[in-house]
């Protein structure tokens, strides 16, 4: 079985800063992956390089895609493939409506991969299906993109386009964050309805109350810049009791 | 700097001349005056046009005046000097004769037109243009009244025209046929001693269109001008004069394309436009001359006059414009609001890349009583470009009632650009209210991630932003040509972005 995403040794720099030391994970197809760890270690940088953004230099190791380089494609190339990125902090796009961006977004993907465009009513009824599966009024589908979304729907927003894109990788970055109880509900759901022995989620949090909702199949503890622990589901739980303190001396 | 900054900048500078698609030059034996100005070459003009006496007496006045004038220094845009003694101010496509109809042009003008993508031919127009047969909108159709340099080649529609009372015609033509229109109105907007550019204008105007909409009259279709420069070292003066009459509407569009050239070339028409009583005139501009190659060389020098007078109660002017060429822009569309509730509006788009510089804005003079003004404008600065909006707002004194709302937005694209905004307003009584707002915003980094993230190509993700940016001016134009300007938009913003 060819692994999905594989991250080996993986060492980052940020404006001569190196942020991860050499950090190896390997997510397989079905798999839930839940990374934790304390503020600055790292999660999002790791998020980050996986989805290209610039800015960012890889000096060594590699990451891997379905076996194949991801270090050479562009943002949009791994879009394409398969790769989805739910952002810790989502950006505002005024003046783009919600819709046509989604629309534009889907399309272009589906260009690359060699599919039929969606005409207007195609996407149109796909997204209202989508939106209303997870609870997201169509109001917010009108508005500019993520533009004075308060922050819970700002996030519902991100869901919303992980669930319309299918795509094979799903990486979370803080989801729950900013959300109340109801709609982090409705967000695990949403993210759960999309599990399936294709797909794989990596889901990065702070709190063990998301892995009630969202039941990984491995937890990874991080810590500057590594991963310093790996366990089942019940690593979250002893995280919760004991804190991170034990790890900072392992890193 | 971070990469993708330092990406765009190299792409930037790659800008290329290949990337205007308009740059192509029409083979035709032309004829000139020869380079120049002097009496001489004024009266050389007013014989090629046959003009009557009075009309070359109004270029002669013009043209001593210019000799008094300088040229203006107060726009934020930097030039060598104009020789103008070194340009030909009159230039004319040979065989010079009148042409009665379509069949008659150089077949080489009409492939130009081809490749333009305008719609010359009747059929053509009617084909492309004419919208599904339902409700009001199913008789638009678009008359053209083509400018090859400095003659009028053709003119289409005329006759329907003429049945709905509109004249519609070079002003060349209106100026033997329509004399006491023409005397009553030219330089009544814009005088001949106005300013440098317009003075000389004035002096050597070679052609233009000449509209006038009879009282009560809906004009029939959208009036449509392409001006295109063609010949080398030739300076462009067209003049056009609309006037509304009394309860008449007219909309009118005007596009401009420039072959590409190593020369800088001096463009410098002046638009008057006349509203009388509850009478409305929407005047659209879509520009792209050459803006120049990489490096800053050629491109055109766009220094334009165009206003506005709300003359009547009631009566309305929009300027709307998209102005994405010239290497130089130098361009206020004005109003000037007499009237008593007139009304005035300027909605812009200013695009600038690679060395692109644009000083363009607008003017607004509340004369009459209650009258109201908008201006929207949006600039986008990408590559090493400035781009400066200049408004002026004023209320008279006994403009009681006035209002205005101005709203300047810039979007900067890169770091080498720069976006300037120079308000000036002037109240001089306690009753006018004038709101401005002006915002900056950049196309950040983290921006063109999240749109790449989601699969937008860099250029995609550029082109939906911006296209969010502009979309409130865009609306404002008639439907055939907000698709054209959509297009010139990306276009003009290839290569922005790394
Ligand atoms: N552009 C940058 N320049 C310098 N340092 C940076 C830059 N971006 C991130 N860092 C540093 O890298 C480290 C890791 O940051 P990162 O955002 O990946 O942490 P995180 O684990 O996601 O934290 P949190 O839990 O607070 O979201 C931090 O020390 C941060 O300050
Ligand atoms: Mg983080």
């Amino acid at each position: 079985m060819t692994a999905l995403l594989e991250m080996k040794d993986l060492k980052v720099r940020v404006e001569d800063n190196e942020i991860l030391h050499g950090l190896t994970l390997t997510v397989n197809p079905g798999e839930v992956h839940a990374i934790m760890g304390p503020n600055g270690s790292g999660k999002s940088t790791l998020s980050h390089v996986i989805a290209g953004k610039p800015g960012y230099e890889v000096t060594d190791g590699q990451i891997l895609f379905r076996g194949e380089d991801l270090l050479e494609m562009e943002p949009d190339e791994r879009a394409a493939k398969g790769l989805f990125l739910a952002f810790q902090y989502p950006v505002e796009i005024p003046g783009v409506t919600t819709w046509n961006f989604l629309h534009t977004a889907l399309n272009a993907q589906r260009k690359a991969r060699g599919e039929s465009q969606l005409s207007s009513p195609e996407f149109l009824k796909k997204v209202r299906e989508v939106a209303k599966s997870l609870n997201i009024p169509q109001d917010m589908l009108k508005r500019g993109v993520n533009v004075g979304f308060s922050g819970g729907e700002k996030k519902r927003n991100e869901i919303l386009q992980m669930a319309l894109f299918e795509p094979a990788v799903c990486i979370l970055d803080e989801m729950d964050s900013g959300l109340d109880i109801d709609a982090l509900r409705i967000a695990a759901d949403g993210v759960n309805a999309l599990r399936s022995p294709d797909r794989a989620m990596v889901v990065i949090t702070h709190y063990q109350r998301l892995l009630n909702y969202i039941i990984p199949d491995f937890v990874h503890v991080m810590s500057k810049g590594r991963v310093v622990k790996s366990g089942g589901k019940d690593l979250a739980l002893e995280l919760e009791a004991s804190g991170y303190t034990q790890f900072e001396d392992a890193a | 700097m971070v990469a993708a900054v330092r990406d765009t900048v190299d792409r930037v500078r790659s800008i290329d001349v290949d990337q205007y698609r308009y740059g192509f030059e029409t083979l035709i034996e032309s004829e000139k005056a020869p380079k120049g100005l002097s009496d001489e070459t004024v009266r050389f003009i007013s014989a090629k046009k046959n003009e009557p006496a009075w009309m070359l007496e109004w270029r002669l006045e013009a043209y001593r005046r210019w000799l008094t004038m300088t040229e203006p220094t107060w726009a934020r845009v930097n030039y060598p000097k104009i020789d103008y003694q070194d340009i030909h101010y009159y230039a004319a496509p040979k065989p010079k004769k009148t042409l009665s109809s379509i069949d008659e042009i150089d077949p080489e003008i009409l492939k130009t037109y081809e490749k333009l993508g305008i719609p010359l031919r009747e059929v053509a127009i009617l084909e492309g243009v004419e919208p599904p047969p339902e409700g009001e909108s199913a008789n638009r159709k678009i008359a053209v009244d083509a400018v090859f340099d400095s003659v009028s080649v053709a003119t289409t529609f005329k006759e329907e025209l003429k049945k709905a009372g509109v004249i519609f015609m070079p002003i060349s033509e209106a100026i033997r046929e329509h004399p006491e229109l023409v005397k009553q109105y030219l330089g009544s907007v814009v005088p001949t001693s106005d300013n440098f550019f317009a003075t000389l204008n004035s002096a050597v105007f070679s052609d233009g269109s000449f509209v006038y909409v009879p009282p009560g009259v809906r004009c029939p279709m959208e009036l449509s001008t392409y001006f295109r420069i063609n010949e080398r070292n030739t300076g462009q003066f067209e003049r056009t004069l609309i006037i509304a009459d009394k309860g008449s509407y007219v909309s009118y569009l005007e596009g401009c394309t420039a072959p590409q050239r190593d020369e800088n070339q001096l463009h410098a028409a002046v638009v008057e436009l006349v509203a009388l009583d509850d009478a409305e005139i929407k005047y659209s501009t879509v520009q792209n001359w050459y803006p120049g190659n990489a490096e800053g060389v050629g491109g055109i020098y766009n220094f334009v006059t165009k206003r506005g007078d709300c003359r009547g109660n009631h009566s309305k002017i929009s300027w709307t414009q998209v102005e994405t060429g010239s290497a130089i822009t130098w361009k206020y569309p004005s109003c000037i609001l007499r009237g008593d509730n007139s009304r005035g509006e300027f909605y812009s788009i200013a695009i600038s890349n690679g060395h692109q510089q644009v000083d363009s804005g607008t003017k607004m003079l509340h004369l009459g009583k209650n009258t109201s003004s908008r201006i929207i404008s949006k600039g986008i600065a990408a590559g090493k470009s400035q781009n400066t909006y200049r408004g002026l707002v004023t209320a008279h004194r006994k403009a009681t009632g006035a209002r205005n709302y101005t709203a300047c937005d810039s979007l900067l694209i890169g770091d080498k650009c720069g976006a300037h905004t120079v308000p000036y307003v002037e109240a001089k009584n306690s009753s006018a209210t004038f709101e401005h707002e002006a915002t900056t915003s950049k196309i950040s980094e983290d921006v063109l991630f999240y749109c790449t993230q989601r699969g937008l190509s860099q250029e995609e993700a550029v082109g939906l932003v911006v296209n969010g940016f502009v979309k409130d001016v865009l609306q404002q134009l008639p439907m055939e040509f907000a698709v054209e300007a959509q297009k010139l938009i990306s276009i003009s913003l290839e290569g922005s972005v790394g």
